[in-house]
């Protein structure tokens, strides 16, 4: 058979009515992609600046001054706290408060002025390797310049030959930069958004689409016990994915495990049901199954890119972090980071467990009280 | 009989979607046991009615009683004793015959589950088929199949939209006498449909029409409250006098059926005065009973002039 121009036309001027009709739809093909394009355009950035730094002053000396204000300018690092002991470095580190933290030895100074070349130390939270690899190298520079206006007259010579002071980098976490060390606990997180919100937005769609919701309204049965009864055996696939990936990061990717996997264990299960509900949410929303599939793919790119699985979180304009922190993605990505590669224990992971929480009461809020257990 | 014996006893039963009146004023009364048909052109709001009556919608305004219970606020009583078998098949296609029973007889809370469902199984005679999916059915065990689900449970009233559309005669008269069985053992029944045999399977009637009741009581009833006279007009070039004969005063209703003619309308002697001139010598004109079709299509006539 010939092609018919004619026969070819009519499917393509019934396809642009049927796009129309559906409003939903026409609007995420439409307003979705100019909506990211704005919105990761401007949030990503892969070259991380202002980061968070935490700085631990012993010796607290014109020279120290000189350095930490050369810090700052080279727009890398942000100086938001003052430790006062390196404990309190180690725990900043470990509670993801602060990216770095440099460290002035008390006789800074002192070895400096004798031409010792004292060391500083400058230590980093390494579980993203892309997060710190530019700001190390603008340090080392630092060396060498910033305290030239400083060493004038009789201290002169000390800028002549070698550089006055050295910096010793301490990657924590993930000394060796390998990024499979980061990307795979990501991948438990990224996979389970993905899969979790899928399956549950097609659940309920499913059941509206193809009649059997009529029956099962003039049921006895409850909302509590459809979207429950909906949720528990995605769980156990939940469970599944992370058992997957927690055995190919142990025996492909040799990922340290630090942390305990029993806590990882049970603290996935917050993050798992917090994604179920978005998916039974997004169900009760969508009209059919499509609109169901798009919603959890318009949920799924920002939690991608958002939330610091593919590029550094710090790396963000404030308001794209702050958009970021709504996503529990975010949240368990920082959660299982640290328990894998920091060996955190609950009490680090605690204040990024109960904004997963908040997420999951108001989302299922939604949910329940948009499930009609009537077809008004 | 005491009304709180009815079955089903509403009154005002009211439902708008937006601002149109979808269901209009109307009262029902159902006695226990009787098979109750519940008729009228397609959207005049008969299933908008039936999810009323268990709970699927919220009615806008009426009151009474469904089984003994407040049919507004007592929904909830009201579905455990109440089967409503949907117009379209709504059981999982992806699930077994038997799957499909047991997950209902579990929703329901059935104590003696797995014997309720052999028993449901070997009363509709699916007991070889128990294994083949639910999407695989013809038609016909499609309906079987959902009303043997719609009984699991035992209710005391069933609530059937349109179960017989799309299945052939013989499943369709094995399908009622069914029903008539199972009234006999005390089950009520209200149920929709389009067909006129089945009409006259009913013991009472009521129809409607752009949301308005216009007639019910039992099929004598209805016809004789219809009061229509219809003439049966026989020979030949019938399709040439049908087309003269429509629209002249007093002819409601011109339907072919077959080799003869149906001529109807509610002012006897107008009728006659108009049609009886046109009668040539090879045609045979009689007087006959009016049909339920006839009584009914006038009746939507009348209510399309009063109502849209």
């Amino acid at each position: 058979m010939r092609f018919n121009f004619q026969r070819f036309w009519a499917i393509v001027v019934k396809e642009f009515i049927q796009m129309r009709r559906d409003r939903l739809t026409f609007g995420m093909m439409i307003g979705v992609p100019m909506i990211q394009l704005i919105l990761f355009g401007y949030a990503i950035n892969s070259n991380p600046k202002h980061l968070p730094t935490a700085v631990y002053a012993a010796d607290n000396s014109v020279f120290s001054r000189s350095f930490i204000w050369g810090l700052r300018n080279s727009s890398y690092f942000d100086l938001v706290r003052e430790a006062h002991s390196p404990a309190e470095i180690n725990n900043l580190l470990a509670e993801n408060k602060v990216q770095f933290a440099v460290t002035i030895p008390v006789d800074f100074s002192r070895k400096l002025l004798r031409g010792e070349q004292p060391d500083l130390l400058l230590e980093a939270d390494a579980t993203d390797p892309s997060a710190v690899g530019f700001a190390q190298a603008a340090v080392s520079g630092l060396a060498t310049t910033v305290l030239n206006r400083d060493l004038t007259g009789p201290l002169a010579k000390l800028q002549a030959t070698a550089p006055p002071f050295n910096v010793v980098s301490h990657q924590h976490y993930n000394p060796e930069s390998i990024s499979q060390y980061n990307i795979v606990p990501g991948l438990m997180g990224v996979m389970l958004t993905m899969t979790m919100i899928m399956i549950t937005g097609l659940a309920i769609t499913r059941e509206r689409e193809r009649g059997t919701m009529e029956n099962l309204l003039s049921t006895p049965v409850h909302p509590g016990e459809v979207i429950v009864g909906k949720i528990v055996p995605y769980i156990m696939v939940g469970y599944v994915q992370v058992i997957l990936v927690l055995l190919a990061a142990k025996f492909l990717f040799n990922v340290p495990m630090l942390g305990s996997v029993p806590l990882l264990f049970l603290l996935v299960l917050l993050f798992i049901v917090a994604n179920l509900a978005v998916g039974i949410t997004f169900s009760t929303i969508a009209k059919n199954q499509l609109q169901a599939v798009q919603m959890a793919f318009f949920f799924f790119l920002p939690s991608l890119l958002l939330s610091g699985y593919m590029f550094p979180f710090r790396g963000m304009p404030g308001w794209a972090q702050d958009l970021g922190e709504c996503l529990p993605l975010t949240h368990f990505l920082r959660v299982v980071r640290g328990i894998l590669l920091k060996g955190n224990g609950l009490a680090e992971t605690l204040p990024d467990l109960w904004p997963i929480a908040l997420f999951l009461t108001v989302v299922l809020a939604i949910g329940i009280k948009r499930y009609r257990q009537t077809l008004d | 009989m005491d009304t709180s014996d009815y079955a089903i006893d509403v009154r005002g039963v009211t439902k708008k979607f937006g601002t149109r009146t979808v269901v209009n004023d109307i009262a029902m009364q159902v006695r226990p046991g009787e098979i109750y048909g519940f008729l009228g052109p397609n959207g005049s709001g008969k299933t908008t009615f039936l999810r009323m009556l268990c709970g699927l919608l919220t009615p806008d305004g009426g009151e009474g009683k469904c089984l003994g219970l407040d049919f507004r606020s007592e929904s909830a009583e009201i579905k455990k004793r109440v089967g409503y078998m949907t117009q379209k098949f709504s059981f999982y296609e992806d699930l077994n015959i038997e799957e499909n029973l047991d997950f209902i007889a579990r929703l329901y809370g059935m104590s003696q589950r797995k014997v309720a469902v052999q028993k449901s199984l070997e009363r509709l005679g699916m007991v070889e088929r128990r294994k083949q999916l639910a999407g695989t059915l013809s038609g016909g065990w499609k309906q079987r199949l959902a009303l043997a689900a719609c009984l699991i449970h035992e209710p005391k009233l069933l609530l059937l939209d349109e179960p017989t559309a799309g299945v052939d005669p013989k499943a369709r008269r094995d399908f009622w006498d069914e029903i008539h069985k199972l009234a006999a053992d005390g089950l009520t029944f209200l149920i929709t449909t389009h067909y006129m045999d089945e009409a006259s399977r009913c013991n009472r009637l009521a129809y409607i029409a752009y949301g308005n009741l216009l007639a019910r009581g039992t099929v004598d009833e209805v016809i004789k409250a219809g009061g229509l006279t219809t003439w049966e007009i026989s020979g030949e070039n019938l399709a040439a006098l049908a087309e003269k004969i429509r629209g002249l005063p007093g002819v409601e209703q011109v339907v072919a059926f077959g080799t003869t003619l149906h001529v109807s309308g509610r002012d006897a002697e107008k009728l006659n005065a108009s049609v009886s001139p046109l009668i040539s010598g090879a045609q045979r004109w009689t007087k006959i009973e009016s049909g339920l079709e006839d009584v009914f299509i006038s009746l939507m006539e009348t209510a399309k002039d009063n109502f849209s």
